[in-house]
């Protein structure tokens, strides 16, 4: 009974979220701009030779993704320190790890649509072929995202309520990003060139550990990090 | 926070039986000597000649770099579970001291890696460990710049420093992985048995160092935390009239 | 510091006093360093997440989002709270924002916003009221109607108002006592009292400071 609670506040704070991003609109567009962006200029760093930027695509595709989507996680919590409504919303009862997990949803939606735009445009910039197998490149993608918007939602929490926000985040998220970054990448990189050496299904393997200490260690850790 | 430091500046002038500044000169001393131990007695390496003799400093700050980042993971869970400032104030201490070390080993590194390699930086596991932990130390005391409510600061800083203390084996691995599955060369610090004794002897004396310092920094950071407590108390007591 | 059930509480005291203070340690926003409260009888630095079901605090600040509407802030609310939407036109009809319910708050005035944060509370019907200057950019008409809210909460669950305020004016006839804080200290109110009844005293304070 309690978990329906929970999961009842979770989908409250996620569709109310995602409410306010829709009106303003604002924030997807600038962030899928500025992605978009990002993939353009490392077109110009590695160009003109086309294979030099195939065989990078995947890495600039992430390092797309997560300057973009940075700027997203801040933003979920401005919209509660604005009219000053973080203090309602920690006051209803009921645990406090829902109100994270709805964030974490609104946020992971907000992402998807973010490389719904970025990645088309990463392949058709860098010349990218995926050669079937798209269903186990999907796999790795959301699971990194998942990752990376866990421990951004996470971190953001605190982020947004310190001094030079904007700073913060990436310092406090990156490092933390390197086994995420670094497995999604090879697995990807590896099923585009058909998985020759059969190395995708341990990168896979490592990312989704991360994942679950990771999700486990932040929604055990939010009340903490939202409380003071 | 105000009621729960001022016993606790107390308690750590009582706990300071140890003369700590004695200890950390013993401590330089014992350093200072266990280098030119280890300089005289070993007969230059094989390949390496002479610049094998940065190991007795740069492995030993290594070790004691995670061994200051053990003492921040610790500190930090017993700060979450007993909610105790001197706790929070020990886990920064650490953290300072370690990430002067982990910056020493990369610069060592770097130093020893030039004239072997005639490359400042390699991608090996072990060196790309350090510098993640490294930008994790830094990552976490600018949180504490940033923050200026001590018990917010603290709790933050706990919890950044427990997830932090998460990711180190998983950068591990994943950088070891990586590059395993790429044949670059192996390990490089491989030492000859030797070189052991000299080695262990630097790593304990840096680890009295080490011991000392944070030592320091604790007292010193009870002390201004006392300090600033006192201030708050004179300010709430004069704030009133003030309106 | 006791009240007893269908008292109004009013606290006056200087800018810094520690009014604002002392009403978000009893909404359990931020925690005591020292002292104790007791709401109906139970300590809520244990019971943390029930005395959040119990009161239900209106501070300075609306606390609502801009970009939605009126009724999906209260949407919201609802949902958080685990009530039906069932009552949430009766709450726009009562705050007197029915016909505005559709649009966004962002282009609501302040004594707007406020109507709604009231609306937020008659849809929590808690049994302990804690209003941070309630009548803070209300018209007179605001200003009843927050009279009105807190004898309706305060009647259907013989519940408790902490009201604080400037002025005694705006709820006349409303205080059952006013009490003044001074440097985080009640002055006009005799030592703390530390009554742990269960049938008792509905809301205790201990030595806060």
């Amino acid at each position: 009974m309690s978990l329906r609670d929970d999961w009842r506040r979770a989908r409250a704070v996620a569709l109310k979220d995602l409410t306010a991003e829709r009106r303003s609109r604002a924030g997807l567009n600038a962030v899928t701009f500025l992605g978009v962006l990002v993939l353009m200029l490392f077109g110009f760093a590695l160009g003109p030779d086309t294979e030099a930027m195939r065989e990078a695509a995947v890495g600039a595709i992430w390092l797309a993704i997560l300057f973009s989507g940075v700027l997203a996680f801040n933003r979920c919590y401005q919209l509660e320190l604005d009219g000053g409504a973080l203090e309602p919303l920690l006051l209803y009862p009921g645990s406090r790890w829902s109100i994270f997990v709805g964030k974490v949803l609104a946020n992971l939606a907000f992402v998807f649509l973010v490389e719904l735009i970025v990645i088309p445009v990463a392949m058709v910039l860098f010349h990218v072929v995926v050669p079937g197998g798209a269903l186990a490149q999907i796999a790795v993608l959301v699971l990194g995202t998942i990752g990376f918007v866990t421990l951004g939602t996470f971190y953001a929490a605190m982020s947004s309520r310190s001094r030079s926000r904007e700073v913060l985040l990436p310092l406090l998220l990156f490092p933390m990003m390197i086994p995420a970054l670094l497995a999604s990448v090879q697995a990807s990189t590896a099923l585009l060139s058909g998985d020759l050496m059969r190395e995708a299904g341990a990168w896979v393997r490592l990312l989704i550990a991360y994942d679950v200490i990771f999700v486990a260690a932040s929604l055990a850790a939010f009340e903490f990090a939202i409380e003071v | 926070m105000t009621a729960s430091t001022m016993p606790l500046a107390a308690a750590s002038d009582r706990r300071s039986g140890l003369p700590w500044g004695w200890i950390a000169v013993g401590g330089v001393l014992a350093l200072v000597a266990a280098q030119v131990y280890g300089v005289l007695t070993s007969p230059p390496d094989r390949d390496m000649g002479h610049l094998q003799k940065i190991m007795y400093l740069h492995v030993p700050a290594a070790w004691n770099a995670f061994i200051a980042f053990f003492v921040v993971a610790v500190a930090s869970l017993r700060y979450l579970w007993k909610g105790r400032a001197a706790d929070d104030l020990l886990a920064a201490s650490a953290a300072e001291i370690g990430s002067l070390l982990t910056g020493l080993t990369l610069a060592l590194g770097m130093l020893w890696g030039k004239p072997t390699w005639g490359i400042w930086w390699t991608w090996e596991p072990r060196t790309t460990s350090t510098a993640v932990l490294f930008f994790m130390f830094l990552a976490y005391l600018i949180l504490r710049k940033f923050v200026d409510d001590p018990e917010r600061r603290a709790q933050w800083s706990a919890v950044v420093g427990i997830l932090g203390a998460l990711n180190v084996p998983i950068v591990y691995m994943s950088v070891r992985w990586w590059r395993t599955l790429h044949q670059v060369q192996g390990s490089p610090m491989t030492l000859d048995s030797t070189y052991y004794i000299p080695l262990r002897i630097n790593a304990v004396a840096l680890m009295i160092v080490l011991v000392a310092f944070i030592a320091h920094r604790y007292r010193s950071a009870m002390i201004t935390q006392a300090a600033d407590d006192l201030e708050d108390r004179a300010a709430l007591m004069e704030g009133g009239s003030r309106a | 510091m006791t009240v007893s059930p269908g008292e109004v509480l009013g606290i006056e005291g200087h800018n810094g006093s520690g009014k604002s203070t002392l009403l978000r340690i009893l909404a359990t926003s931020i925690r005591a360093t020292n002292g104790s409260v007791h709401l109906f009888g139970r300590d809520i630095r244990q019971h943390p997440d029930w005395a959040r079901g119990q009161v239900a605090l209106m501070s300075f600040t609306p606390g609502l989002y801009d970009d939605l509407t009126a009724r999906e802030n209260l949407v919201f609310a609802a949902n958080m709270l685990g009530r039906g939407h069932d009552g949430i036109d009766g709450v726009l009809e009562r705050v007197g924002l029915l016909r505005e319910s559709g649009e966004k708050v962002r282009t609501f005035s302040s004594g707007m916003q406020r109507r709604l944060a009231l609306g937020r509370l008659l849809l929590q019907a808690p049994r302990v009221l804690l209003l941070d200057e309630p009548y803070n950019s209300f018209d007179r008409a605001g200003v009843a109607l927050v009279n009105e809210v807190v004898r309706e909460v305060i009647a259907a669950e013989r519940g408790t108002a902490v009201i604080v305020l400037h002025d005694r004016h705006s709820a006349a006839g409303l205080l059952d006592r006013v009490v003044t804080m001074q440097q985080g200290r009640f002055v006009d109110a005799t030592a703390p009292t530390r009554v742990v009844e269960h049938a008792g005293p509905s809301l205790v304070m201990g030595g806060a400071s």
